[in-house]
């Protein structure tokens, strides 16, 4: 049973992300990935917080919770849900494709149980497909976590998976 | 240890019953015997006509036929014109005039591609965290070159001269996008990197972020001086946090050192970069959708006109440039335009670094002269076609890039020439199919990617890529009817023409070619309804 997130420290990612990207509309991404690296996606309470810090009516600078709303649903390394305890970010473009990477998808879905855009219900795994990710010369290629694994063969993804808790 | 020769054996049908298979073993034994394999690329050709004179054996960069070539006139060949370098006469191909389907090969006669690194050069080489090490493999020399010996003006025109055009796809002359942004009014005037790299089957940028990392710090700094910017972007994408790092402790670094910051080398000029990274989207490498990014929004592109260069950053005067392209510029300077004259060709100027990737036997990346051929990459740099298999198609240039079937794989890798034979080469990704690719199944991994990443702005790209979409879909499944390839064709082409960024734009190119080259393989996906390569899952009804 994961802890659930105070609000504490929701504010207080929020406020060293403020002090290192600055209180200004152009650091609205960063201090929302900052959010997001330390808690795996971005919680409700962030948008209310980042309001109120990155807020100046002398200059006009006021950001509205369509606007960061706007700005966290557009990017894919953002999540607005609460994800797995792992999250397997498998790529799913033509290089990957073209290498072998039917098979291990396949291979994937049958030994986490679950689909690309699911969470399993134990909680420990989410299962999301990506567009490539850069390394495709060792192609098929997946991400767990920050864990990066390349030529991967549908008969090692057992193993991979083995590794995680 | 350099490719000295690229020897070719027929293996087309006809030239095996002749026994080409006996003539690939021995050349394979003695090769090993004569103790030169290292300089020799040994492959095979499978698209030659039918002659009394096959098999035939062709060995370049002499440009030479031998044929009809028996397993016992192969310790010849190796000892006379492999080791002592003498063509062998009597075993001459009797041409009777020119063959079309060799008729590369005396445009391919001279020197063999050999790579030359020049944006890759210290990759691999240097520690990419320590600025000493670049320092002393000529580190800085180009910006000090610049900043105490040119103005900027002549740092402009010795881009110009060079020649460099844009390597993220686009091929923009370098030196005239900086010159628009010179003369254009407002200040201040930024100047960004693109390292959003995001084309699938492309890292090349990458490989220049994470290995040598400040060669893009030098490099943005002599363009904001070209072009009287003192501040400088680098979007880099946030699947990249290890060159973010490097980039991190580079622009640290150079700091410290004094080559970036204020008054550099002791000059009236200051520079300061920004790193910004971005959170996953393949459209934030549009430089308008880049531009909105770090400017805190969704990555939308901007109509344009007007570009960067005259209303960018802010609503400023921007320089967008990819990472590559900036890569090429302290060289430049640092050996000037005369010097990087000698790679490539007069209208494709210097080196391009290209991926390898596929059904090849090695992937990876090179960086060539402009103007090798595809069976040149897959031969000498790939190592041949994995288990033996025929080549069908290369994607050039990433998902948004051109279907290259087999038969043009002799075209010479250029801006001109690739643009004449109806193709791109765009970023320089190199996706090697064998005939083991179904074209639909390809073409709808491709959709997907493209309706996926639309941002939604307009609606030819956001519909358009849905629709096409769901009829690739269709035909893979075998419920499409030939009306559908209609329909297929006639979106492509108003995405094409009427969506309002290079995504849409780029979109349906691949689909279009494969409709081009491949539509008999495409139509029996219809009309059987069957995957001649037995990958769609195609399920026929059975027969009441």
């Amino acid at each position: 049973m994961t802890k659930a997130i105070t609000e504490d420290e929701v504010v207080s990612v929020i406020e060293k992300a403020v002090q290192e990207h600055g209180a200004a509309r152009e650091a609205v991404i960063p201090i929302l990935s900052a959010v997001n690296h330390a808690f795996g996606f971005i919680p409700r309470e962030a948008f209310s917080e980042i309001r109120r810090l990155v807020h100046d009516p002398e200059t006009g600078l006021f950001l509205a919770d369509s606007q960061l709303y706007s700005v966290a649903s557009f990017y894919q390394l953002l999540s607005l849900s609460k994800l797995g305890r792992h999250v397997v970010r498998f790529c799913e473009s033509a290089p990957c494709h073209v290498m072998g990477g039917r098979e291990v998808i396949q291979t994937l879905e049958d030994e986490l149980g679950i689909t690309p855009g699911e969470t399993s219900i134990d909680n420990k795994w989410s299962l999301i497909m990506t567009s490539c990710l850069g390394i495709c010369s060792v192609g098929p290629v997946f991400i767990v976590d920050e864990d990066v694994y390349g030529n991967i063969s549908p008969e090692q993804v057992h193993e991979i998976l083995e590794l995680y808790e | 240890m350099a490719i000295r020769f690229m020897v070719l054996i027929s293996n087309d049908p006809a030239s095996m019953e002749r026994g080409a298979g006996a003539v690939l073993q021995a050349f394979q034994d003695h090769l090993v015997k004569s103790g030169i394999t290292d300089t020799v690329s040994l492959n095979t050709i499978s698209d030659l006509p039918n002659r009394e004179d096959l098999p035939m054996v062709i060995i370049y960069p002499e440009a030479v036929v031998y044929g009809p070539v028996k397993p016992e006139d192969v310790h010849v060949i190796i000892e006379e014109h492999l080791v002592k370098g003498n063509i062998v006469p009597g075993l001459l191909a009797v041409m009777h005039g020119p063959i079309p389907e060799v008729s590369w090969l005396s445009n391919r006669k001279g020197a063999l591609p050999a790579q030359k690194r020049i944006v890759l050069e210290r990759a691999g080489v240097i520690d990419p965290e320590s600025i000493e090490d670049y320092i002393v493999h000529d580190g800085f020399l180009a910006l000090g070159k610049a900043l105490t010996e040119m103005t900027p003006a002549d740092v402009v025109g010795e881009v110009e001269k060079a020649g460099l055009q844009g390597r993220g796809g686009a091929g923009f002359p370098t030196g005239r996008k900086w010159s628009f942004v010179v003369s254009a009014p407002g200040e201040p005037k930024y100047v960004i990197c693109n390292a959003d790299e995001s084309e699938p089957g492309t890292f090349k940028d990458r490989l220049i972020l994470e290995g040598d990392p400040f060669s893009i710090i030098e490099a943005i700094t002599i363009a904001g001086y070209a072009v009287g910017a003192q501040e400088g972007y680098i979007y880099i994408r946030g699947e990249y946090p290890l060159a973010y790092r490097r980039l991190e402790n580079a622009i640290a670094q150079a700091e410290t050192y004094g080559l970036l910051g204020n008054q550099i080398f002791g000059r009236n000029f200051d520079f300061h970069i920004h790193l910004h990274a971005g959170a996953g989207a393949y459209i934030c490498g549009e430089e308008t959708a880049l531009i909105e990014s770090i400017e805190g929004k969704r990555g939308m592109p901007r109509a344009r006109p007007p570009y960067p260069p005259t209303y960018g950053l802010f609503g400023r005067p921007t320089v967008v440039n990819n990472v590559e392209t900036l890569a090429n510029v302290p060289p430049i300077i640092r050996n000037g335009a005369a010097w990087y004259h000698q790679f490539g060709s007069p209208k494709s100027v210097g080196t391009k670094v290209y991926t390898i990737l596929g059904n090849v036997n090695f992937t990876g990346l090179i960086e060539v002269p402009m103007g090798i051929t595809l069976r040149e990459v897959i031969n000498i740099y790939g190592k041949g076609m994995k288990n033996g298999a025929k080549l069908k198609l290369v994607q050039t240039g990433g998902s948004s890039g051109s279907i290259v079937p087999a038969s043009l794989q002799d075209t010479p890798m250029d801006f001109e020439s690739f643009r004449k034979a109806g193709a791109s080469l765009g970023s320089g990704a190199l996706l090697v199919c064998d005939d083991q690719t179904c074209v639909v199944d390809l073409a709808k991994t491709l959709m997907q990617f493209f309706r996926f990443e639309c941002c939604g702005k307009c609606t030819p790209c956001r519909i358009g890529t849905l629709k096409s979409y769901e009829i690739i879909k269709k035909i893979s499944e075998g419920k499409a009817e030939l009306s559908d390839l209609d329909l297929l064709q006639n979106l492509g082409a108003i995405m094409t023409e009427v969506s309002n960024c290079g995504l849409g734009q780029t979109a349906s190119t691949a689909a279009l070619d494969i409709l081009k080259h491949f539509r008999g393989e495409v139509e029996a996906h219809i009309t059987s309804p069957a995957c001649p390569v037995g990958v769609c899952p195609i399920v026929v009804a059975a027969p009441v």
